[in-house]
């Protein structure tokens, strides 16, 4: 019954990936694309802490730090990169 | 049932909640009407709902093969400390950008904060002294 209701939380963050989906290739503006990435990195990290405890196994745990570090990145690098034009620039304020 | 199948009632009682906050953050993706509602959405609840089933994971690792995996917990106190601040960045970026309000919003403060700074700087020093 364990195993059946961990499968049953990785259907249902599956269908959460799918609706993430929509808003990404539907979403009129690209900050709604920003967020969606965003989100899906989230979920994804979730997909894999339930698989780690489905396959009862904690070879896994590396993938959730490292996609948690590349989803944060790259959602400060495209946000910077729609305010101002440059990802690293030397401009405090404008 | 011993102490073990209580353990897995706790990480089955954390996987849900969790697993039920996202859900309910990706059905806020889709039904909310405007790109900052749409972040309220998304960063306050998937990252409720991923620390949960996080948490759910290392109570389960930690009492049934007794590893306490710093690995995890680091991930932990990382995507509880980043996922607002990119949350906030967004929106951030997405008001400098000029992105339109939803027409039922009622107040954009942060404009009036803008506008207000806009000129107290040519007040401050005139527009054609400036370069």
């Amino acid at each position: 019954m364990f195993d059946k209701i961990m499968l049953l939380a990785m259907f249902l963050l599956s269908i959460s990936l799918i609706i993430t989906l929509y808003r990404i290739i539907k979403g009129p503006t690209i900050h709604d694309r920003i967020l969606a990435l965003d989100s899906i990195a989230y979920i994804i990290i979730g997909i894999v802490a339930i698989l780690s405890v489905h396959l009862n196994s904690h070879a896994y745990f590396e993938t959730i730090l490292l996609i948690g570090i590349l989803a944060f990145l790259s959602t400060i690098a495209l946000s910077r990169y729609m305010e101002r034009g440059v990802v690293i620039g030397r401009k405090r304020n404008d | 049932m011993g102490v073990n199948g209580m353990i897995e009632w706790i990480v089955i009682i954390l996987v849900l909640f969790g697993t039920s906050m996202s859900l309910l953050s990706s059905f806020g993706l889709i039904r909310l009407p405007d790109v900052y509602n749409r972040a309220h959405a998304t960063t306050k609840s998937a990252t409720l709902g991923i620390l949960s089933i996080l948490s759910g994971a290392f109570i389960y690792f930690f009492f049934t093969h007794g590893v306490s995996s710093i690995r995890l917990l680091l991930a932990i106190v990382f995507v509880f400390l980043t996922a607002p601040v990119a949350g906030h960045l967004v929106t951030r970026s997405a008001h400098r950008y000029g992105t339109p309000l939803a027409p039922i919003s009622v107040q954009d403060d942060l404009q009036e904060v803008y506008d207000q700074q806009k000129i107290d700087d040519e007040k401050v020093r005139p527009v054609d002294a400036d370069n």
